[in-house]
């Protein structure tokens, strides 16, 4: 299972962060700072998976991350997780974005966290990961763009008609 | 209408949506919480308004808030209200909303099941998945259970998309109501195979993490993911099932021995490296589970640790972890093999990761013996050196610590080394870990005897030493080192050198800055060092000596009189006036130091800290047995009960124990005497017995040999740190000791070749010099920790109780393959859509049964009694469920007959004498249907038909849902089928009664036994109603002010139209008041703080204040409310009567057994009777009403007779005495207020009298 999924910038700044298990807004804020914390001091070529998050899970649970650019992508998993899948999941995830921004960067997400959250949401659900195909991915969530597109246009015609 | 329209839109035009919050609060830097606050501001006056696009952006800009740390939960219902937009745009914002912010104590979620339901159902794939995406964040157990079905019916929709959304929820949902398991699990079962591999992906994902909880109910599914892992490309799946196959084989090693090929296989062909390492991680397992002496897999385990040496030597940190990782495992059971990669291993713990040092540390572990481990602490001491992070450092000071102590000690040859590795880690500075250091020293320095007089002295330096006592006390955990090493001086002070100093030490003033329990124990030590100090002193002629000493401690002592610390003032108060006596002798020129030290003889042994728990019980005492005799028993059922409710009674009843004769006395003094001299852990008054104990066999008989020590005790050159020891040097020591020995040995083996030349002929055993040749340095007898005789060798203690996933442990074997041996019961059913039951939360039968009864069902059993057990739960169950669908069924009718309710009665149910089952409280009904009509209002109900194509095992049950035609018969058969399983039960009970040994059960405090599900109750009564709305009312006592109770009124609006500006107000008396604001006149009405949306209720509190509450009192109020559709709006009110009783004044309280007999005898009690002829239901469905209704508890319950006690508001005992025979009910009570007691006994005859 996966607990949590953060992502932050260089700074410790949150732009993203979906919790799959109830944690207070002071405590979530908390696990974010933490994480930043012991992700931030680790050097560029060091492994990417850390143990000792003392707010999040305990000894079963694991941060796997992967640093962009700007942008650290953490991951918080328990034992079912394999590490190295889900490091794969990380630079699908990556990937996906950049598709549907047409070459990510941070301003995308801090302007578009709902769309972050869609995508995602088609990735993991419930702390489960749904689709790893990226393909499959990027479809879905072309659809429901276009859904969306559809009814604000409907929306605007009816307006002009009144 | 159009001008508002416009409107709107201007209003839009000018909002902000959430880019523009975000440059907002990017350009407000200096300001961001002003600036957060203000949009805040604006976000509440847009959620205000009707347009639910307006409404839509507002809580899409909550949601970033909510990610910036914000409290959004004050705009739960607005989420609700853009989740139910029609659009999918607003849909989808409103459901992100509600997974981040949504939780199980989220009260709107209530509100929101109907809803989702439409949204599962609906024809847009697009509309269910954003449902169910939101759902798996929030699920609730009382969503899942009324959405269970829905979800079910989505496993097998058309769209791909939706299965596998659907399959992948379904594990939130066991988590929240574990019975859809059972039901649901065929179909998960199904899923796995599904053409589509995103579907079988989900439910791959989903039975691996069942499994992983309780992997043997998942065993019979093996077969099938071989065949998914022979035949799967999917690298995702396959990585899940060989993860799931890891926690299979332990349990089933044929299972192992058939996947070591293809894993194999795998190993050698697959180029992905998540998939390699994984295979790898499945064959370590199997090779744990198989024994692993076998010879035809070493192949297996060296090609598993040949493929991890290169993971660990590849240049990806990943991989070099992960690799680290696996060792750690294979270590437990292959040591050997991983020994012998023990370079690369010290290697990596100088890599500069610190997850890679992390992982090398583990593995250390495994890596020592009694040759190496002097050089791999030293190592590990370099690193504790360089070491920057704290956690780091106390990750290696624990490591340290783990590999030297492990297996008691196994690997320590030389202990003087060891203690002087402990003081050196008493240098480290802010470690959290000085407690452990303490253990260890105190450990090592109460069981290894030979080793004492060297702690001693090392102790003796650390005392001294004052760099403990600098530096930051709070953050320094390294002080407990001092806890350790004053009790040491104190408790062996023989073996101190001087005394005198360590005692001076002790009482220094800057002492008083260590933390309490610290302290307590110098101070304690302090005197028993100055027994020893006296002793020394005594002998000598010159007796001023002496009484400088205890001057000494009278001068000091003081400071810790003071000191803050309860323990430390009572230890040092205590032996304060000890001394000045002990000097006042002394002037007297009388020998004390006998005496004192007399104090602290005896020796301690070191108790291992299990021991208490694992005292077995003695033969032939029964915990559980009666001292006195029961208060009640069957056949004295009319006399009994008076003996304790009756005065007269008691007078006769106690003197009968004190006639007891004193022949008899003295012969169970004999008895008890002989009792405690068996018991080793009885202590003992007179200090003789302490001979006794440590005489008899098996406590001290390990002998403690003294040896003389090779190695001499100071260390020459010892003077570079302050005093300090090198552990350095004892290694060279150790060395040359060891290379002695060597050469003696060598003289020997010469010795013996001699010998054996000149022909005697005798096999002698000497190979090379193996690592178990190192003789320890001093033969310690390392002195076992005690444990009880017969302790019972169970290490089952550390097992969490509160584990979720203990719930799902169902077995799910046979289901639906083999019809005949369990298939679904019908109560395992899923909940079909009915009427919804949410009392649930406040009723202590129901669900919140249901789910202990689950979690209750005992693991750890043998054999038959599981089985056995299991069976009975299952019976519980089923018959709950049942009894639950009957009730729905129940209120089905009602609904139809609307104006029958509050006069229920069901002839049927009753003649057939097992009424409790199906029967309601009347009070229920009400408040019940109120609920019911919100949770329904606004979707039709039509009972979805979808379970019964898919569920062939129970279309009868489901025919007997919907077909009201047949429904009279069928309810019979039902009914038949209950009795025989209620027969069933009973005699499960007896059994367990014979083999319990005659054990009287009895029930403390309110912990009814379950016998049989209880009906679900709820204290909600009707207040009043109309066309409009509908009141219902509860009234609590406030526990903390004597003169308070809460009346709880839910309001529910019952029409198409929305209610506001309601007003509740009340007509005081003299006796009761409503509290209302300050300011506000005495017939001011409260305004209720809420509106009421069509179908919606919700629910206020009021507090009214009362003076006396002997006697039930009636007030008159009115609820004034506007009634606003869209055409007009009109001002309507509704009276009431709110109907103060005596029970409302009651508290539950619980009331020890114990404490229950002294308030009965004190006399200060009046007491009443009450007969109720003609109840019909089981003993503890009556006490479960009473406790329940008139917030009693049950104190003790034998049979079918219970005492029971509550407390009102104001102080007043109530306690009664319930005991039924037959229909006949009678309750004694007894209370210090007659009047008030009266009237709840009337209250608890009118409770009954309705049913």
């Amino acid at each position: 299972m996966i607990k949590a999924i953060l992502i932050f910038n260089n700074h410790g700044k949150p732009r993203l962060s979906k919790f799959y298990e109830h944690y207070s807004e002071d405590t979530e804020q908390q696990i974010i700072r933490e994480t930043f914390h012991l992700v931030s001091k680790r050097d560029e070529n060091v492994c990417n998976f850390l143990e000792g998050g003392m707010l999040i899970g305990g000894s079963d649970y694991k941060l796997i991350y992967r640093h962009y650019a700007t942008l650290y992508f953490v991951f918080c998993v328990d034992s079912s997780e394999s590490e190295l899948g889900i490091l794969d999941l990380i630079q699908v995830f990556v990937e996906t974005l950049d598709k549907c921004f047409e070459n990510v960067c941070e301003l995308d997400l801090i302007f578009h966290v709902d769309k972050v959250h869609n995508i995602l949401a088609e990735m993991v659900m419930g702390g489960m990961v749904l689709e790893t195909n990226m393909n499959e991915i990027i479809m879905q969530v072309d659809a429901q763009n276009k859904m969306e597109k559809s009814e604000t246009f409907i929306f605007q015609s009816t307006r002009q008609d009144r | 209408m159009a001008l508002k329209i416009v409107k709107g839109s201007i209003d839009r035009m000018f909002d902000k949506n959430l880019q523009d919050l975000v440059r907002g609060i990017r350009n407000h830097k200096e300001d961001e919480a002003k600036y957060i606050s203000t949009c805040i501001d604006e976000i509440k006056q847009e959620l205000k308004q009707d347009n639910i696009a307006v409404k839509a952006n507002a809580v899409c800009k909550l949601t970033y808030l909510q990610m910036l740390g914000y409290d959004v939960s004050w705009a739960a219902f607005n989420i609700v209200e853009v989740m139910s937009s029609s659009k999918f745009t607003y849909k989808r914002i409103g459901y992100l909303a509600a997974s981040q912010c949504f939780h199980e104590s989220t009260d709107v979620i209530m509100l929101t099941t109907n809803q989702i339901r439409k949204d599962l159902s609906s024809p847009n794939q697009y509309d269910t998945g954003v449902a169910l995406t939101g759902l798996s964040c929030f699920v609730t157990p009382d969503l899942a259970r009324d959405l269970a079905n829905d979800i079910m019916t989505l496993m097998s929709h058309t769209k791909p998309y939706i299965r596998k959304k659907a399959v992948l929820i379904m594990y939130k949902v066991f988590l929240k109501y574990p019975e859809s398991l059972r039901p649901a699990f065929p179909r998960l079962k199904e899923k796995l195979e599904d053409p589509d591999p995103g579907v079988q992906s989900a439910a791959v994902n989903v039975i691996c993490e069942l499994a992983r909880r309780n992997p043997k109910n998942y065993l019979s599914l093996a077969p099938l993911f071989f065949k998914l892992m022979t035949s799967s490309t999917n690298n995702w799946v396959l990585i899940k099932i060989i993860k799931l196959f890891g926690a299979l084989t332990p349990l089933e090693p044929r299972l192992g021995k058939k996947l070591i090929e293809p894993l194999t296989n795998l190993i050698h062909s697959t180029s992905a490296m998540s998939l390699l390492y994984e295979c790898v991680n499945t064959v370590i397992a199997v090779l744990i589970s198989l024994s692993s002496g076998m010879p035809n897999h070493s192949a297996s385990i060296q090609l598993c640790v040949q493929k991890l040496r290169i993971l660990i030597e590849d240049s990806d940190q990943n991989l070099k972890y992960l690799g680290l990782l696996a060792m750690s495992k294979i270590l437990k059971t292959h040591p050997k093999s991983v020994q012998s990669h023990k370079d690369l291993i010290l290697q990596c713990l100088d890599d500069k990761d610190e997850s890679i040092r992390l992982r090398a540390l583990d593995l250390l572990y495994g890596m020592v013996s009694k040759k190496n481990l002097m050089e791999i602490v030293k190592k590990l001491m370099l690193h504790v050196d360089k070491a920057e992070g704290t956690t780091y450092r106390d990750e290696l000071l624990t490591k340290i610590i783990d590999i030297c102590s492990q297996s008691n000690y196994q690997y320590i040859t030389n202990f003087e080394w060891y203690i002087s590795i402990l003081v050196e880690l008493t240098r480290l500075e802010g470690t959290r870990h000085g407690h452990l250091i303490a253990s260890q020293m105190l450990d090592v320095a109460i069981r290894v005897k030979a080793i004492r007089a060297f702690a001693v002295a090392q102790m003796a330096t650390l005392l001294d030493n004052a760099h403990l006592l600098t530096g930051n006390m709070q953050r320094n955990g390294i002080c407990e080192v001092s806890y350790a090493a004053a009790w040491i001086c104190g408790e062996f002070s023989e073996h101190l050198e001087n005394p005198m100093q360590t005692l001076e030490a002790m009482l220094r003033p800057k002492v008083a800055t260590l933390p309490g329990h610290i302290q307590a124990v110098y101070v304690q030590n302090a005197a028993k060092l100055f027994a020893t100090v006296l002793k020394s002193q005594e002998g000598n002629t010159d007796s001023t000596a002496a009484q400088e000493t205890s001057q000494l401690m009278i001068e000091r002592l003081p400071l810790f009189v003071q000191s803050a610390n309860l323990e430390v003032q009572e230890r040092a108060s205590c032996i304060l006036q000890l001394v000045k006596y002990i000097q006042k002798l002394q002037q007297k020129d009388v020998e004390v130091a006998e005496e004192v030290s007399a104090l602290f003889a005896g020796e301690l042994n070191p108790v291992a800290p299990k021991a208490q728990k694992k005292v077995p019980v003695p033969e032939g005492l029964d915990l559980d047995a009666w001292i006195n005799e029961p208060p009640s028993e069957s056949e004295s059922e009319d006399e009994q009960p008076k003996a304790i409710f009756t005065k007269e009674e008691t007078k006769h009843s106690r003197p009968r124990h004190i006639e007891v004769d004193e022949k008899e006395l003295a012969r169970r003094r004999e008895a008890r005497k002989q009792e405690q001299a068996n018991n080793p852990f009885y202590i003992k008054a007179s200090p003789s017995s302490q001979k006794v104990y440590q005489d008899t066999p098996g406590v001290e008989h390990i002998p403690v040999v003294q040896i003389d020590l090779s190695v001499p005790l100071k260390v020459p050159g010892e003077t570079q740190h302050q005093g300090l020891p090198m552990s350095d040097q004892y290694v060279k020591l150790e060395e040359e000791r060891r290379q002695k020995e060597r050469a003696e040995k060598k003289k020997k083996e010469k010795k013996k070749r001699k010998e054996k030349r000149s022909g005697r002929g005798k096999k002698h055993d000497s190979g090379p010099e193996s690592e178990e040749d190192i003789t320890p340095a001093h033969m310690v007898d390392i002195v076992t920790e005690e444990m009880p005789e017969n302790a019972l060798p169970s290490d089952d203690d550390d097992k969490d109780p509160n584990d979720p996933h203990k719930a799902l442990d169902i077995d799910l074997d046979n289901l639906g393959e083999m019809a005949g041996r369990r298939p679904l019961a019908d109560s395992e059913k899923l909940p079909v859509r009915s009427h919804r039951a949410v009392e649930a939360a406040k009723s202590p039968g129901e669900d919140g049964d249901a789910e202990t009864v689950a979690t209750q069902q005992p693991k750890k059993k043998s054999g038959k009694d599981k089985r056995d057990d299991k069976k009975k739960d299952k019976d519980k169950e089923r018959k709950k469920s049942k009894d639950e669908k009957k009730k729905k069924k129940h209120k089905h009718e009602e609904k139809e007959e609307d104006l029958l309710r509050g006069e229920v009665h069901e002839p049927v149910v009753q003649s057939e004498g097992i009424s409790q089952v199906a029967e309601l409280p009347t009070s229920t009904s009400a408040e019940e249907a109120a609920t019911v009509a919100a949770a329904e209002a606004p979707v039709a109900e039509v009972v979805s038909g979808a379970a019964q194509d898919s569920e062939p095992d129970e279309p009868k049950d489901t025919e007997m849902e919907e077909t009201k035609s047949s429904k009279h018969k069928k309810k019979k058969q039902k009914k038949e089928k209950e009795e025989k399983e209620k027969k069933k039960k009973k005699r499960h009970h007896h059994h367990h009664r014979h083999s319990d040994g005659g054990g009287e059960e009895s029930v403390q405090n309110g912990t009814v036994e379950e016998e049989e599900p209880l009906p679900s109750m709820s204290n909600y009564c009707l207040l009043a109603e109309n066309s409009y709305i509908k009141m219902v009312y509860d009234i609590q006592g406030n526990l903390q002010d004597g003169s308070q109770v809460v009346v709880s009124v839910i309001f529910e609006n019952k029409c198409d139209s929305f209610l506001k500006s309601m007003e509740f107000n009340v007509l005081d008396s003299l006796n009761s008041k409503l509290q209302r604001p300050e300011g506000s006149g005495p017939h001011d009405g409260l305004t209720v703080p809420f509106q009421l949306p069509p179908g919606v209720s919700n629910e206020a509190r009021f507090v009214f204040t009362v003076q006396s509450i002997v006697m039930p009192q009636k007030l008159k109020g009115t609820l004034t409310f506007i009634v606003k559709n869209e055409e007009s709006s009109t001002h309507e009110k509704l009276d009431f009567k709110l109907h103060f009783t005596c029970t409302s004044y009651l508290i539950t309280t619980p009331c020890y057994s114990d404490a229950y007999a002294k308030l009965l005898e004190s006399g200060d009690l009046k007491g009443s009777s009450l007969k109720l002829e003609g109840v019909n239901m089981p003993f503890h469905h009556l006490l479960a009403r009473i406790c329940f209704h008139h917030h009693f508890s049950v104190v003790e319950r034998i049979d079918s007779c219970s005492s029971m006690y509550s407390r009102s508001i104001q102080g007043h005992h109530v306690c009664l005495l319930v005991k039924s025979s037959g229909q006949t009910v009678s309750i004694d009570a007894k209370c210090d207020e007659p009047t008030m007691l009266g009237n709840v006994l009337d209250e608890i005859k009118q409770t009954f009298s309705q049913c």
